[in-house]
């Protein structure tokens, strides 16, 4: 049963960290971007989980808890100092 | 104790399983919401469910597959950290988002925040023509 969730997750995983990385090279907004990759951050945070449940260890969740340091510090520090630069202000 | 352990290994088994793929559909249903909805604070909305629920899913995924009891306190706490980092990155970036008008005013429904701005507007204007008023005689008196 394992090996079908692992095929499951791995699979919603992949597409989701696609539609964030479109989101990323698309986004018109650099605040879109920031999100964006917030999300892949978050994605990421998600296989790492997965890899620990499926293979019963814990060595992983230092580097879950640093992942949301740093999404929490990037979005933080880009959302302070954004500007407004786009050619028609509400294409969004 | 227990009657029949691989019965009980199983169910939990089966319920860290469920927990596995709905915290990867969150991840999934993301994604979907940053490519199809319309502007940054919609976007924003969709990008809150894996960073938390699906984040606790997986946690509890984790806990019960490892079956000791001592892993749920420090699963707690990276959640916890969770919890309390993304409120304040979101508000963050939703006040550079309205700042800087990153919405679309005609999808709003409310829009509790435009009472509050004009306001302090207002307040500012008056303050400047109050001192407006005084400034010449407080100089002219100053001067003499």
């Amino acid at each position: 049963m394992m090996e079908l969730v692992l095929t499951v997750t791995a699979v919603a995983l992949a597409l989701a960290a696609a539609g964030a990385i479109i989101r990323i090279a698309r986004g018109p907004s650099l605040l879109d971007r920031v999100l964006a990759a917030d999300v892949l951050l978050a994605i990421l945070g998600a296989a790492l989980c997965i890899d620990m449940a499926v293979n019963r260890h814990l060595n992983n969740l230092m580097l879950v808890v640093a992942i949301s340091v740093i999404g929490f510090i990037g979005s933080v520090t880009v959302a302070r100092f954004v500007a407004d630069r786009r050619e028609q202000p509400n294409e969004s | 104790m227990n009657p029949e352990p691989n019965a009980v290994d199983a169910v939990i088994d089966a319920v860290s399983a469920v927990f596995m793929a709905v915290g990867a559909l969150m991840s999934l249903a993301a994604a979907i919401g940053l490519l199809r909805f319309p502007d940054l604070m919609s976007r924003m909305h969709a990008a809150t469910k894996p960073q938390v629920l699906g984040l606790f899913l997986l946690l509890a995924a984790v806990g019960l597959q490892l079956r000791t009891w001592w892993v749920w306190p420090v699963l707690a706490v990276a959640w916890i950290f969770q919890l309390l980092t993304v409120p304040v990155s979101a508000h963050m970036v939703g006040r550079a988002g309205y700042r800087t008008k990153h919405l679309h005013k005609e999808l709003l429904s409310t829009d509790e925040l435009e009472a509050v701005v004009v306001k302090a507007a207002k307040a500012a204007r008056e303050e400047e023509e109050d001192d407006g008023g005084n400034h010449p005689p407080s100089s002219a008196i100053e001067n003499r």
